[in-house]
């Protein structure tokens, strides 16, 4: 993985001497909060429902075990013995103190992280496939390209105030496991006549307008992929609205424009900026490319696992991927224990998930936008005793893409701009769904407190959004979305429902899916092709 | 009843004007009247609190209980730990919104 060289050391350094300084003359009350928040953001701190939260990033969702077990750490030392993974492959941590905010940006600095650009209308922190480098359908390595952008976008002056923030996904197979149709920019490395390039989406989003990204480039030559970016952010920059924040994002730019008309600007863009040759020297991408050289496979590895326990069986068979090394496996930590808080994990969980990547993993770990984790390269004949270690630490969860693997955000537990609570929800539904989840196969319920969809419910085969209807918490229920490369958005199917109705709800419509559907269809599958009409009829008679 | 809430500045940890001071609990809130944005402005302007607001409360007989679900959620903690929750008051874990 990428190492910081002295360049990305001094500058993160220098951040968190300023943001010391900062905190200092906010308690001393030279700065105002007005004044201080601003600054506070740009350092990923904000002030939530109880205490202050820090949202630390983890470029493209990677990181090792050294990193893993500073968080563990922060986790123990600042705030209460647990973080919270978020749909952005981040981290967050909710009972943060002001006066202590410089230390722990002291001690991220000292395994190479931060909390810059986590907050604020900037370039955001790039997303990525978890599976990046391990994924047995992948067309190259997307994380070389997303270092390269986090490198470009790092106080690129230019980009620091954009109307709206800016999200970015890369991935490197024809599966999206990124959904990269609903970020600002989607990026998919393509192969075309033996040349790599890229295809490129733009104007994808969720929040109050959700909308599917539109191809505006089939194949972009990878050797210009920073001016094309650079040329996107600058039709943006210019012509984004900054008059309405809620029609700041590039999304509704690239609707009002039309998407031809707007890949017209950016191509006319593009032709003006190519001459002054910003485009990353080979040289430096080959160099940038060596962090995520494969690691030391071993050859002539057995392929069979021995499945003779069950429960390891159900594990293997739920939580476990092909990897494109024969021998080798990719696994997937859930942190979606029935009744627990979806994302959670403990300082204890997490310094165990850091053992074991190191230990069975090539010392590599992944976030997912599904607030899961990864360890990307694990030899199958190690599967048994990684699942042993997670067992021990109650995080053998066989549940991925089942019902119970339920995206949820913070919501009103934590969230200062939710308007309803998620979590329970999620439990609620998890209690429910569980003993029946296997029956149904891949279910993917998605929960948001608030408009603003950090849940994602728009993408889920099933979404639920909280609302706040005269001063009480009120559930809409949404069919239909998908966050994959088969990109749909959810729709509201009627009025809403109590926290219980909302449960109730879903059983319901779970039940009528399992009349129509046919041999193998998943929910989604049957959705398309019924439509919402018996699903209405299911919930409201 | 109007009380007065905001966060301390260093800790940021909700806190609740008790006439005197700042109290972690709701339940040491007292009604501000219409002194709620006089009292903010002094307050924060010492630094004694951070972003401080007034809101709608009623009485109850454990104390004041804030109108809106969000002040509620704030008076307790999260509502799905228990053990974050405010031990002062033992409803704290289980509190019906």
């Amino acid at each position: 993985m990428y190492r910081y060289d002295q360049y990305d050391q001094a500058i993160v350094d220098a951040r968190v001497d300023e943001f010391r300084d900062q905190v200092a003359r906010r308690l001393s009350g030279e700065f105002t909060e007005d004044q201080f928040k601003p600054l506070r953001l740009k350092n990923g701190l904000y002030l939530q429902l109880h205490a202050y939260m820090l949202r630390v990033a983890i470029p493209y969702g990677t990181l090792d075990g050294r990193q893993m077990r500073m968080l563990a750490h922060i986790a123990r030392k600042y705030d209460r013995d647990y973080g919270h993974f978020t749909t952005r492959q981040n981290i967050q941590y909710n009972w943060i103190k002001l006066e202590e905010a410089g230390d722990i940006l002291a001690d991220l600095a000292s395994v190479e992280m931060h909390a810059i650009q986590t907050s604020g209308n900037c370039i955001r922190n790039i997303s990525s496939d978890q599976f990046a480098g391990a994924a047995a359908d992948e067309v190259g390595d997307p994380r070389p390209w997303a270092e390269l952008l986090r490198q470009w976008s790092t106080f690129h002056p230019e980009f620091s105030y954009l109307p709206r923030k800016f999200k970015i996904a890369v991935v490197g197979s024809d599966t999206d496991r990124a959904a990269i149709q609903l970020h600002d920019i989607g990026l998919q490395l393509v192969e075309q006549g033996g040349e790599l390039g890229f295809k490129v989406f733009v104007g994808g989003g969720m929040g109050r307008t959700p909308i599917i990204g539109a191809c505006i480039k089939d194949f972009l030559p990878a050797r210009h992929f920073l001016s094309y970016q650079e040329a996107i952010l600058r039709v943006y920059n210019r012509y984004g609205r900054r008059d309405n924040i809620y029609k700041a994002r590039i999304k509704i730019l690239v609707t009002e424009l039309g998407a031809e008309e707007f890949a017209r600007q950016v191509e006319a863009e593009w032709r003006e900026i190519l001459p002054l040759g910003i485009d990353a020297p080979v040289a430096e991408i080959e160099r940038i490319e060596g962090f995520f050289a494969p690691p030391p496979f071993e050859t002539g590895l057995a392929d069979d696992v021995d499945l003779s326990d069950p429960d390891f069986a159900v594990w293997v068979k739920q939580n476990v991927h092909a990897h494109k090394v024969p021998g080798y496996a990719i696994a997937t930590i859930s942190l979606k224990p029935v009744g627990g808080i979806p994302g959670d994990a403990s300082s204890a969980q997490i310094e165990r998930i850091a053992d074991l990547a190191e230990r069975y993993s090539f010392d590599e770990i992944r976030v997912t936008h599904a607030q899961n984790l990864v360890l990307p390269h694990v030899r199958k004949a190690d599967l048994y005793a990684l699942w042993q270690g997670l067992r021990d630490a109650d995080l053998a969860n066989a549940n991925l893409d089942l019902a119970s693997d339920i995206i949820a955000c913070p919501g009103l537990d934590y969230c200062s701009l939710a308007n309803a609570r998620s979590i329970p929800v999620a439990q609620a539904l998890a209690e429910r769904l569980a003993p029946i989840e296997r029956d149904p196969g891949e279910l993917k319920i998605k929960i948001s407190g608030c408009i603003n969809a950090c849940g994602h419910h728009h993408a889920g085969h099933i979404g639920i959004l909280g609302v706040d209807r005269k001063g009480e918490e009120n559930y809409q229920l949404l069919l239909g979305g998908s966050g994959a490369e088969d990109a749909s958005l959810a729709k509201i199917i009627g009025p809403g429902f109590t926290q219980d109705g909302v449960v109730e709800a879903v059983d319901k419509v779970l039940g009528r899916y399992r009349e129509l559907r046919t041999d193998g269809e998943r929910f989604l599958d049957t959705y398309r092709r019924v439509g919402v009409d018996p699903f209405k009829a299911a919930v409201y008679g | 009843m109007k009380i007065l809430t905001g966060n301390d500045l260093g800790s940021g940890a909700v806190v609740w004007w008790t006439g005197e001071g700042w109290s972690r609990f709701v339940a040491d809130a007292v009604d501000v009247d219409e002194h709620g944005a006089a009292i903010a402005a002094a307050e924060e302007a010492a630094r004694r609190v951070n972003a401080p607001y007034v809101i709608e409360a009623s009485a109850g007989p454990d104390g004041p209980v804030p109108a809106h679900i969000k002040d509620r959620v704030r008076s307790v903690g999260p509502t799905v730990r228990d053990d974050l929750a405010l031990a002062r008051d033992p409803r704290a874990g289980s509190y019906v919104i």
